[in-house]
């Protein structure tokens, strides 16, 4: 195997390097966990692990390193990139790579199994795909799975939208179901699929496009004591206009005929006005019990099986009463802080204290408390606004009161999720905690399958290290959290609850419970 | 077709899944005793995407 390195010395202040490795192919997550351990390298201000697709040429040329090499470079050749203070940084750098690639690989299996044909090969039976494999290829593999009688999970994302909707053509015609693509969870007959937490299983279905919004619902609805029967992901395109609800409605129907099914929950934003139309209509004409959340659609009439409910929250427990099954909420290891311990947070603060700062993981969380703060009347801004009028300038600068999507396209191009790799969201709370504007600091904690094993180390770090950056005469910032996630998760979720607790913040088992909790102690600040 | 609507056994007979992509996905299914083969995909053609379309068209 041949492999080109150059180190350029460039300006006293900063050197470029890089090594290609041709025929290594390695998936996004993999090439990511490698960039975040060799962007902590000495002297190291950026890092590019990544496969020399055209894209991610065009990514690299963006920070400056280019080469004749890395324009010959295919989309199965690994390309490791640094810009560093000097040579010698970069140099040390490029040659930690095999050990970065080593730790990341430790653990992960390798399978002998290379496509989609081989592997239902061995397994003629199979009857669901999925895919986790970069957008632009999704297309021919998912058609593929389809054609071979399929039902198809895809978790990518940049999927162009007309092969979205030609994917769900062709599954409608063969009575299948795409969840997807952009799809983060489901769990099918008590089976997680992606991002799921450990549930009850029970008698309500829930159909929704979100990924995050779907762990809310299970979980809310198992704390209150009933079970799922199925949750079923669409993807955050289908209620667009553009796909129509193609597997909304496919799902919808599917949990009507269910047996297991009693009540069907939909919790999703309000999707393409057309499509919204067709949806509802459809929800009044189900033969079940249904409970709708639509985010933001807070002026429907009721219908003779249909109630609306403007929380995840609240949806949940509807759901869990049409059950007629609820029973006593189990003790939970979840400790709710002392709501005293708020009352004194807002006496210990600063005049010019009068901001909430969310910084989320879960899109769907983002969008809720800007719903619950907007409704109570603050001018709310985020990078994912419910009004494009409220959109902030810049994403990674906060002003008033801001509410930041972590996941959003801008904070994890080129990087891990918030859900699995916590760095930006770290690197944010410190600097929220500096600002001498900011009252509350309002965070999501996910827990379950292939969310990051310690979702809050390098949170509470954060929290304490700002804690000691602010100047005493600055306040004392909130800090308020949700925790997404049943005592099931493989979290510990005992664990979880009380380290945030031990670092005096302030804990709530839901994100709409927690988006109030912040309304209250804002009204202690203005 | 048959009687039973293919998403009527989807959500009623157990998994076997085919994971093309993220092993971590094949594993956190796996652990829940369904039965799941791991396909560590690789671009078609090494990536070429004008290639793909040519084979696709080939093909």
């Amino acid at each position: 195997m041949s492999e080109e390195r150059r180190t350029t010395a460039g300006t006293p202040a900063r050197s470029t390097g890089y090594v290609i490795r041709p025929d290594q192919y390695y998936d996004s997550v993999f090439l990511m966990g490698v960039n975040s351990r060799l962007s902590k390298a000495a002297g190291v201000r950026q890092s590019a692990v990544l496969m020399g697709s055209q894209a991610n040429k065009a990514l690299l040329a963006d920070i400056g390193i280019r080469a004749r090499a890395i324009d010959e470079a295919s989309a199965n050749d690994l390309v490791i990139a640094v810009v560093a203070d000097d040579a010698q940084a970069v140099d040390v750098a490029l040659k930690g790579v095999d050990a970065a690639l080593l730790a990341v690989e430790t653990g992960t299996t390798r399978s002998e199994v290379h496509t989609l044909e081989d592997g239902l090969r061995r397994q003629p039976g199979a009857n669901l795909a999925v895919l986790t494999i970069p957008g632009e290829y999704v297309y021919p593999e998912a058609r593929q799975a389809l054609e071979a009688g399929l039902h198809l999970f895809i978790f990518s994302s940049n999927v162009p939208l007309d092969q979205e909707r030609e994917l769900k053509r062709l599954a409608a015609d063969r009575g299948l179901l795409v969840m997807g693509p952009d799809c983060g969870t489901s769990i099918v007959g008590g089976v997680g699929i992606g991002f799921a937490n450990a549930v009850r299983r029970g008698a309500i279905g829930v159909i929704g496009p979100a990924g995050t919004g779907l762990q809310e619902f299970t979980c809310q609805v198992h704390h209150a004591g009933g079970g799922i029967s199925h949750a079923i992901g669409t993807g955050s395109h289908d209620l667009s206009d553009d796909i129509g609800g193609a597997t909304t409605l496919a799902a919808l129907e599917a949990l009507e005929r269910d047996p297991s099914t009693k009540v069907i929950a939909i919790v999703a934003k309000p999707g393409g006005e057309r499509t919204r139309e067709v949806l509802i209509s459809r929800l009044e004409a189900c033969g079940k019990p249904v409970v709708a959340c639509l985010l933001g659609v807070t002026d429907r009439e009721p219908g003779p099986g249909l109630e609306w409910s403007a929380t995840i929250d609240e949806a949940a427990l509807t759901a869990v009463e049409r059950c007629a099954m609820a029973v006593p909420r189990p003790a939970s290891a979840l400790t709710m802080t002392d709501p005293g311990l708020g009352l004194q947070d807002d006496r210990r603060r600063a005049a010019r204290q009068r901001y909430v700062r969310g910084l989320f993981a879960g899109g769907t969380f983002c969008y809720q408390s800007q719903q619950i703060l907007s409704r109570a009347g603050l001018k709310v801004l985020s990078n994912a606004p419910l009004n494009e009028d409220r959109r902030l300038q810049d994403p990674t600068q906060s002003v008033g009161h801001s509410l930041i999507d972590m996941g959003d396209d801008a904070h994890t191009r080129g990087r891990l999720h918030p859900m699995i790799d916590a760095t930006l969201r770290a690197q944010r709370i410190v600097a929220e905690s500096l600002d001498p504007e900011v009252a509350i600091l309002l965070l999501d904690v996910i827990l379950g399958t292939n969310a990051a094993p310690d979702p809050v180390g390098d949170i509470v770090a954060a929290i304490v290290e700002g804690r000691g950056l602010r100047p005493q005469e600055a306040g004392e910032v909130t800090v308020v959290a949700s925790i997404c996630g049943t005592e099931g998760d493989p979290q510990d979720l005992a664990r979880v609850a009380q380290a945030l607790i031990d670092a005096g913040v302030h804990v709530f088992w839901s994100n709409a419970r927690a988006t109030e909790y912040c309304l209250a102690r804002l009204e202690g600040a203005n | 077709m048959d009687m039973t609507e293919p998403t009527d056994a989807l959500l009623n007979e157990p998994l076997i899944v085919v994971n093309l992509g993220l092993a971590g996905f094949a594993n956190s299914i796996e652990e829940q005793d369904v039965v799941v083969v791991q396909v560590d995909w690789l671009p078609p053609a090494g990536g070429d995407q004008e290639m793909i379309d040519l084979l696709d068209k080939l093909l």
